[in-house]
Formats: C-alpha cells, sequence, structure tokens
C-alpha cells in the first residue's frame, strides 16, 4: 500500500509528482490504469444492477425481458436513466477536478462560479412562469426547464466573469462567484416563495433526480461529456502548472490567461449540462477528485479522466439507492450523494486525526 | 389583574345585555386550549382554506386580514394582506389589532403573535374527517352553533353523494393518476384528493400505503399505466416528454384532464370547497368514461 494520501495539503501538493522519487512515484505510472479499469467495471456491475431496481425494488432482469411492458420499461426509462446517473456523475466529477485544479483549492466544486444559483433562478422563473404566463418570461417558459437550467448556469457563470473582470485574478473570480450565488440564490428563493405552487418541484429540483433522463438527454451529456474531457485533458498541463503557482506557470511559457478562460467555459458547460438534466446534486463534484487523490497520486492528466469515472460510479450507486430503499417512492438523488460524499469526507478527517 | 377585568366587564355585560356571554374554549390541532374571552369579531386568516371555512360560515365579515393567497370568495380579495402561510407579516398582522388569528401548523409566526398578546388558533387539514372537524373548531371559536358547521358538512357530504350517484358505473374501472406536481408528486388513496376520487367511485394508482402525497418514481406510473391522468396546466407540456410516458394509455389515447391554476385552487385546498373539487375531478370522470 501506498502511503496514507494528503488532500488536506490541496491539489498542489498531491498532483505535484513528488521530487523525492519515493516509493509511490514509482508504481505510480501503473495505476491509474488499474484504478480507471477498477472503476470501468465498477460502473458496468453497477448499472447492470441498475437495470433490475425500479419500483418494484430489485427484479430479475432475464425475468424482465419475458413480459413486454417490463422489458419496454427496462430499455426507455432504466437503462437511460441508469446510463444518464453516471453521465450526470462523470460530468461533475470532471468539473470538479477542474474547479480544484483551477482554484488551487481542494473545497472548490463546480458550482462556484455562481452556476447553481443561475440554474435555480431560471427553473424558479421558468415554473413561476408556467402559472402566469406573463409576456417577459413567456420565451423562458418555451424553451422548457432543461434549457432554462443550461442558460441560467452558463449567464451566471459568465456574470461572475464579467463581474470579476476576466481570469487573472483568482481571488476576485471567486469572490464574483460567491456574490453572483448569493445573489442570485436569494433572488430564485424569493420568486419560489411568492408562487408557493413551485415550492415542492424547486425543492426536488434542488436536490436532483435522474428520473427524467431519457436517451436524448443521456446522448447529449454523453456527447458534451467527451467534448470536456478531451478539452480538459488537452489542457491538463496548464492545471499541472497551476498546481506549482501562478509564477511558476506563467515561468513555462504557457499563456495562462486564455487557457484560464477555456477551463472556466469547460466548467461552466459541463455542470450546466449536468444540471439541466439532473438538477443540482450536491457532493459529487467536491468528492470525487478526493477520492481519486486518496486512492493514487497522478497529474491532471489522469485526475480529470479518473475524476469523472468515480463521479460516474458515485452518482450511479447514489441513483440505485434512491431509487430502491424506499420503492415504488423515491428518495432525491441529491439527499444520498450529500449522505455519501459527507460520510466520506467525515472518515476521511477521522483517518486524519492523529 | 386583567383577568378580573375580564371577568368584571363579563358580568356587567351579562347584566345589561342579558346575554351569558362564555368565555369560549376551543382545543387547536398543537393541542392546546385556546381560549377566547367573547366571540371574536377581528379575524385575521393566514391560509386559504381556514378564510374560505370562515366565509362558508357565513362570517365573511369578521375577517379584518388574510394571506395573499386567500382569494375566494371574491369579497376576500379587498382585506389587507398580512403576507403568506410561510412568511406571514407579523407586524401587519398585529397593526390589525385582531381578536384571533387563525394559521396552519406549518405557519411560521404563532409563538411570536402569541408572544405579542395575540390570540392564535392553529387548525389544519389533510383529509375528509379533518375538514369537518376544522369547520367544528372554526365555527365554536367565532361562538356559532355547532349545528352551522355541522350543517356545512352535511351539505358538502351531499353533493359528494349526488355526484358519485350521477356518473355512469363504468366508472369504477377507471384507473386514475392525479399529479400534484412534476417531482412528481402523486395524490395518494390517503390524500383528501384521493378520498374524493375514492367517493366517486373511482381506483388511484397509488394505494394509501405510500401516504397522502408520495414522490414516485416516474417509472411506477408506466407500469402502473393508468386509464386516466389528472394535471395541473403548468405541468401538462411535460407528460409527453418524459421517456416511456407516451406508451401509457392515458397519454397515448389523450385522456388527460388538464386543471387550470383556479381549479387546482379548489381541488388542493382542504376547505369548504371540496364538493367543488370534486365536481371538477366528477366532469373529468364522466368525459373519460370508458
Amino acid at each position: 500500500m501506498t502511503p496514507p494520501p494528503t488532500p488536506e495539503h490541496g491539489s498542489a501538493a498531491a498532483v505535484a509528482p513528488l521530487p523525492n522519487g519515493s516509493g509511490s512515484a514509482v508504481t505510480a505510472p501503473r495505476r491509474p490504469w488499474a484504478l480507471g479499469l477498477g472503476l470501468c467495471l465498477l460502473a458496468a456491475l453497477l448499472a447492470l444492477l441498475g437495470l433490475g431496481v425500479g419500483s418494484s425494488g430489485l427484479e430479475p432482469i432475464w425475468r424482465l425481458w419475458a413480459d413486454p411492458v417490463a422489458a419496454q420499461i427496462v430499455w426507455d426509462i432504466r437503462a437511460p436513466r441508469t446510463l444518464g446517473a453516471w453521465a450526470a456523475g462523470a460530468l461533475l466529477g470532471l468539473a470538479g477536478a477542474v474547479a480544484q485544479g483551477l482554484f488551487r483549492n481542494p473545497l472548490a466544486d463546480p458550482f462556484l462560479l455562481g452556476s447553481a444559483a443561475g440554474a435555480a433562478l431560471a427553473v424558479a422563473l421558468t415554473l413561476a412562469g408556467f402559472g402566469v404566463s406573463l409576456f417577459a418570461l413567456e420565451w423562458l417558459v418555451r424553451l422548457g426547464l432543461t434549457a432554462a437550467a443550461f442558460v441560467g448556469a452558463v449567464a451566471a457563470v459568465l456574470l461572475t466573469l464579467a463581474l470579476a473582470r476576466g481570469v487573472q485574478h483568482t481571488l476576485r473570480l471567486l469572490l464574483a462567484g460567491v456574490v453572483v450565488g448569493m445573489v442570485l440564490g436569494a433572488l430564485s428563493a424569493a420568486v419560489t416563495l411568492a408562487a408557493p405552487a413551485t415550492l415542492a418541484p424547486m425543492q426536488a429540483f434542488m436536490l436532483g433526480s435522474t428520473g427524467f433522463v431519457g436517451w436524448p438527454a443521456l446522448g447529449l451529456m454523453a456527447a458534451v461529456g467527451a467534448l470536456c474531457l478531451c478539452a480538459g485533458v488537452a489542457l491538463a498541463k496548464v492545471l499541472d502548472g497551476l498546481s506549482l503557482g501562478e509564477d511558476t506557470a506563467q515561468s513555462l511559457g504557457l499563456p495562462l490567461a486564455p487557457l484560464r478562460v477555456a477551463l472556466v467555459l469547460l466548467l461552466a458547460l459541463a455542470t450546466g449540462t449536468a444540471v439541466a438534466q439532473t438538477g443540482l446534486i450536491a457532493f459529487v463534484g467536491l468528492v470525487a477528485p478526493h477520492l481519486v487523490r486518496a486512492l493514487i497520486q497522478t497529474t491532471h492528466g489522469w485526475l480529470l479522466p479518473l475524476a469523472s469515472l468515480m463521479g460516474g460510479v458515485l452518482l450511479l450507486a447514489a441513483d440505485l439507492l434512491a431509487r430502491a430503499l424506499l420503492a415504488p417512492q423515491e428518495i432525491p438523488v441529491g439527499v444520498l450523494t450529500a449522505v455519501l460524499g459527507g460520510g466520506y469526507l467525515l472518515w476521511l478527517m477521522r483517518r486524519r486525526a492523529p | 389583574m386583567a383577568g378580573r377585568i375580564w371577568v368584571l366587564w363579563l358580568v356587567l355585560l351579562g347584566l345589561v345585555g342579558g346575554v351569558q356571554a362564555q368565555p369560549i374554549q376551543v382545543l387547536d390541532d398543537r393541542g392546546r386550549t385556546v381560549l377566547l374571552p367573547q366571540p371574536p369579531q377581528r379575524v385575521v386568516s393566514v391560509l386559504p382554506s381556514l378564510t374560505e371555512t370562515v366565509c362558508a360560515l357565513g362570517q365573511c365579515q369578521r375577517l379584518v386580514g388574510v394571506d395573499r393567497f386567500s382569494d375566494w370568495p371574491t369579497a376576500v380579495r379587498a382585506l389587507p394582506q398580512v403576507g403568506g402561510g410561510i412568511d406571514p407579516n407579523i407586524e401587519a398582522i398585529v397593526a390589525l389589532r385582531p381578536d384571533l388569528v387563525l394559521m396552519a401548523r406549518s405557519s411560521r409566526g404563532s409563538e411570536r403573535l402569541e408572544a405579542l398578546g395575540l390570540t392564535v388558533l392553529v387548525l389544519e387539514s389533510h383529509n375528509h374527517a379533518d375538514v369537518r372537524r376544522v369547520m367544528g373548531r372554526v365555527a365554536q371559536a367565532l361562538g356559532l352553533p355547532a349545528q352551522q358547521a355541522e350543517q356545512l358538512w352535511q351539505r358538502i357530504d351531499a353533493d359528494l353523494t349526488a355526484l358519485a350517484r350521477a356518473l355512469p358505473p363504468s366508472v369504477r374501472q377507471t384507473r386514475v393518476y392525479f399529479e400534484v406536481n412534476r417531482a412528481p408528486f402523486a395524490a395518494g388513496a390517503s390524500s383528501f384528493i384521493g378520498e374524493s376520487l375514492a367517493r366517486l367511485g373511482a381506483q388511484n394508482i397509488v394505494p394509501p400505503e405510500l401516504g397522502p402525497f408520495p414522490q414516485l418514481n416516474p417509472e411506477f406510473v408506466v407500469r402502473a399505466n393508468p386509464d386516466l391522468i389528472m394535471v395541473g396546466a403548468r405541468d401538462r407540456a411535460s407528460l409527453h416528454e418524459r421517456p416511456g410516458w407516451g406508451r401509457i394509455r392515458a397519454v397515448r389515447e389523450q385522456r388527460l384532464c388538464v386543471f387550470a391554476d383556479a381549479e387546482l385552487d379548489a381541488l388542493v385546498r382542504p376547505g369548504p370547497r371540496l364538493a367543488e373539487g370534486a365536481r371538477l375531478l366528477a366532469d373529468c370522470l364522466r368525459r373519460h368514461a370508458p
């Protein structure tokens, strides 16, 4: 076993190549493959299980194929939502790894730049708009919840960028993100309170659900995920450079400003896509990169795909439990990711304690 | 001291008016006995169903303020609004100098209002029996004879029976899914909407064990394959977009009843308009009877 990981030192310490060539540095090159393969296998196993878990608890899949209605349910509903949970988790895991690398902060999560609050406000306005159909809201209503959430998330990040006047200043960007998050969050709370019929659907959106992910939604998430992952891996050198400090990164001759803008846009796109399809799912983006770093020390070129796989497995597992525990009722999946993610963080903290 | 003055005042009132003004005691849903020295004349209601109950008992004129969602009967729209059930405006309520405030248990602020010296009666309905009980309690608090509330309930009950009788017997085979909102939360058999459906003879795809308003796995609805879906206008458009829902019989054959917001109010407020809501359900069932 490798020595215990040290995520409390932040991604900077965890992802930096070990200078003294210790044991883990020697074995490191082989392990990312193993971890990636393991995560893929785990995901496949969970996905198979996911096909069998539905509104009547766990059922054997082979029995389902005999019944045409059940087979249709498996194909039309369970398969896309199971894979959708994996894809959304992967998007969030990727976004989390990018955010933590970009801000050199182990507590950074995909919603850091205000995307969650922006999506929430757009959804709140749309839900309220379904009832009153104000002229100003009509275009938003016609977009539907999914598109509204995406537009809201991306618009909030752009607003943050505008308020921070670019990406040069990390602290300014973070603070602008906090401000945008607070203000838009407060506005969406006010809108929801004024239209109490939207309270329950709004709460459901805040806790997330994979219940309505169909094949088109899955296709969209997979395409965006593949795009973002390729872009992320291509930009991994920048994140590695940043983890050594901005001055060092500059001295490596990287054109930091445009590359950081690209990373922020990647973050917004991945987060917005996941949020639009599944709502605000907490903790996956924060915890997935930590889990990877706890198991392995590697560079961002590996961290990004591994964090994606880890996020996928996490959300897939949480979604399975959400469906199975109280079937045919559903527990909002965000509750389970928070419990699982929170449990992990607590465990990590205890393990670190002397 | 204040108590003694009250007693003295009551005695005087009794002597002068020749009426025996007994202090009123009402047990509320917090399990507290609320004491009213005399029938209240200035009532604030911060729950639409309680507003409607006061008016259905013919005491609309005693209301001096309502929450911003109370809109029935139209007369109450002219009253000062004192915030919403979740965010009541304490100052506005106090400024109206009410001698009784009616609230739901979920409302915040009952403690604060009591600390400010107001009398608060907390009542909440979740099913038909509750509606009947709440009517009785409100009548009691307003100093009305108990028969008045009972008559109101009997009228509703008779309406429900008449509605059920007027429906064709084939309604008994209709399996209904009533969606409260898109999460999706359903109205289960144990909710007051479910009770109304049962009184009308229809079947509910959501069994009582799941509780009044469970959040369902959407797949459950596809599998239950209801004959008829009742849904609010807000969520109607999303039905077809949901994976697999296109094959539900009700969706395929357009056996949908879409309720506008104003209609939904009558449906989702457990109060004196129970029969009005049931009439909407009955019309829907008749239109789509097999």
